[in-house]
């Protein structure tokens, strides 16, 4: 596996959807840097080469997919690198140096439950797509906005899964338990989470009750990617300083704090 | 064409050093570029005990810069020496230290524990990090503290260069220089980061933890530019310039001001490549400048 800094162009950008706020998912696909493979659970920096000096660093994203051709990630428009970012067009040159960081364990022949909350959708699909035995897979996918602003019916036609969607903070509850329950039921197997903080922390507490073992995605701002900045650091389980981005981003639940 | 430069005891292949904080222990980015290339490397602050560092959020980019609030996490300076320094290339290309306590007798006492390591080609005192409490900047703005801390690492350095990382927060930057100087230091490097503050309306918190922090890449080049000219007029060791250097153009915009050689910084986030491009780029750039070594070019500006 290398880890490089090229420049690529972009292959296509897709919106997959929007919600009610002016937000959009966004699905954009580059060249193939080159890379030697990725482990799903790994991410990779973006820089469009036209960006100049205004906005400093790069932005970090989870692979989503990535084939001989092609590397493709899922990201929502949040801030001043996503919107730029979602205003590409094909043939555009971005700089990308990955695939970054750790990734998602992939034992064989072993019940794994993949829990994702909202774009934490994004590393699963290639990690379904790579998986030797998928059969042993189920997806729990916990959502807000609609579910066709995802990629989650790629996924869903390959594996067994199911959605949840969080319509109104009423519904909270029920999400909550139907993650609890998910981990639950995974006893002897693994779950392997990516979703935002709250998210995550359901997962690691229902993991410690029910003792199954667990690894969580974590989701940095980032400055370099590589280890060197510092900024992206989280505590682990001695209360030490990590990065996230050179450490992780995937953790076992019991060696992280959140 | 001669890119080399020879300044405060030692010979560096180019002027491009990367900056401390900016750039790991080297070894996060060799996948990006052959660190033999690079003029030298000034690695992560280091103190004498292991640091954990300021707590999270410690980072934010702003308009052409970011600030940082990092703390001088560091893994101490034994586990550099024992674990960093054998991995790094430092026959070929210049591993310079960079050092960081809380009172003259810790400058001291780290300058002992690096001062008999081979692979240590000059120390940089950091007597400007804004982002502790204790030591660091309060050093920084007293021209007295400076010529201590600077005297104490000199006596135990055996020899080494000693270069002392100025603060940018001081009323008279020329001043800071001096006494640096006339503390017996080799050099200065100048500037550390500007005292810095980022806010969030929604949440009304601000956006570092440690509520300020330091103001680093291209917005505050000009600010870098205007000290490190301060600095060559106030003294006669050389100087090395650093603040918002993202290109070949801006190293040789500050060796054209009278810097000797420059570092890198904020500009390693662009692309873990850049401090390599930079040094590829530096002959186009030098004609263009019409000259054929650095030292042509160095302090030449026509006032």
């Amino acid at each position: 596996m290398v880890r490089n800094c090229r420049e690529v162009k972009v292959r296509e950008l897709r919106f997959l959807g929007a919600w009610d706020e002016p937000s959009d998912f966004v699905e954009l696909t580059l060249e193939n840097p080159g890379w030697e493979g990725y482990r799903p659970g790994q991410f990779a920096m973006l820089r469009p080469k036209h960006w100049g000096l205004e906005l400093s660093w790069g932005r970090p994203f989870s692979i989503s997919r990535a084939d001989d051709d092609s590397v493709t990630f899922f990201f929502q428009v949040v801030g001043r690198g996503t919107q730029r970012l979602a205003r590409l067009n094909p043939g555009d040159e971005v700089i990308i140096w990955g695939p970054l960081g750790n990734g998602f364990s992939a034992p064989v022949e072993t019940p794994t439950m993949l829990l994702a909350g909202g774009m934490g959708l994004a590393p699963f699909r290639g990690y379904i797509e790579k998986h030797p035995t998928p059969e042993f897979l189920r997806l729990v996918f916990a959502h807000r906005p609609e579910l066709d602003c995802y990629p989650y019916a790629q996924m869903s036609d390959k594996v067994r899964a199911e959605a949840i969607r969080e319509k109104t903070p009423d519904d909270l509850p029920l999400v909550i338990e139907r993650i609890e329950t998910a981990v639950a039921e995974t006893a002897g197997g693994i779950v392997l989470a990516c979703g935002p903080l709250p998210f995550l922390k359901t997962v690691q507490q229902a993991a410690r009750t029910h003792k199954v073992r667990a690894e969580l995605s974590l989701e940095r701002s980032m400055a370099c990617g590589v280890g060197a900045c510092l900024g992206c650091v989280c505590k682990d389980g001695q209360d030490k300083h990590v990065q996230v981005c050179a450490r992780g981003p995937v953790f076992k639940a019991e060696d992280v704090r959140l | 064409m001669d890119l080399r430069v020879e300044f405060a005891g030692l010979v560096l292949k180019n002027p491009i050093i990367t900056a401390s904080g900016t750039f790991g222990f080297g070894l996060e980015f060799m996948n990006f570029g052959d660190l033999k290339r690079l003029g030298g490397i000034v690695v992560k602050g280091l103190s004498l005990k292991p640091r954990e560092g300021n707590p999270m959020p410690r980072i934010v980019e702003t308009p052409c810069g970011m600030l940082n609030a990092i703390g001088i996490q560091n893994p101490g300076v034994e586990a550099f020496v024992r674990d960093k320094l054998p991995l790094l290339p430092w026959r070929e290309t210049a591993i310079i230290a960079n050092l960081y306590a809380c009172s003259v007798q810790e400058f001291g006492d780290l300058t002992g524990v690096l001062a008999g390591e081979e692979g240590v080609a000059a120390l940089e005192v950091n007597v400007s990090c804004p982002n502790v409490r204790e030591g660091g900047a309060a050093f920084g703005q007293d021209p007295t503290q400076i010529r201590k801390v600077t005297e104490e690492v000199k006596k135990r350095a055996e020899g080494k260069p000693v270069i002392v990382k100025l603060s940018p927060n001081v009323t008279d930057i020329g001043l800071c220089a001096r006494a640096a100087q006339d503390g017996g230091a080799d050099a200065v490097s100048l500037i550390n980061t500007l005292l810095g503050m980022a806010v969030d309306i929604r949440t009304r918190k601000p956006r570092l933890a440690n509520v300020v922090g330091g103001l680093s890449g291209p917005a505050i080049k000009p600010v870098a530019l205007r000290c490190v000219h301060q600095a060559c007029k106030a003294v006669s060791i050389p100087v090395v310039g650093i603040g918002g250097i993202g290109s070949a153009e801006d190293a040789l915009e500050f060796i054209l001001v009278g810097a000797s050689a420059v570092e890198v910084g904020t500009a390693n986030f662009l692309r873990p490549d850049q401090a390599f491009r930079i040094v590829d780029d530096l002959p186009r750039v030098m004609i263009k400048a019409r000259c054929k070594e650095i030292a042509e070019l160095r302090g030449t500006l026509d006032i």
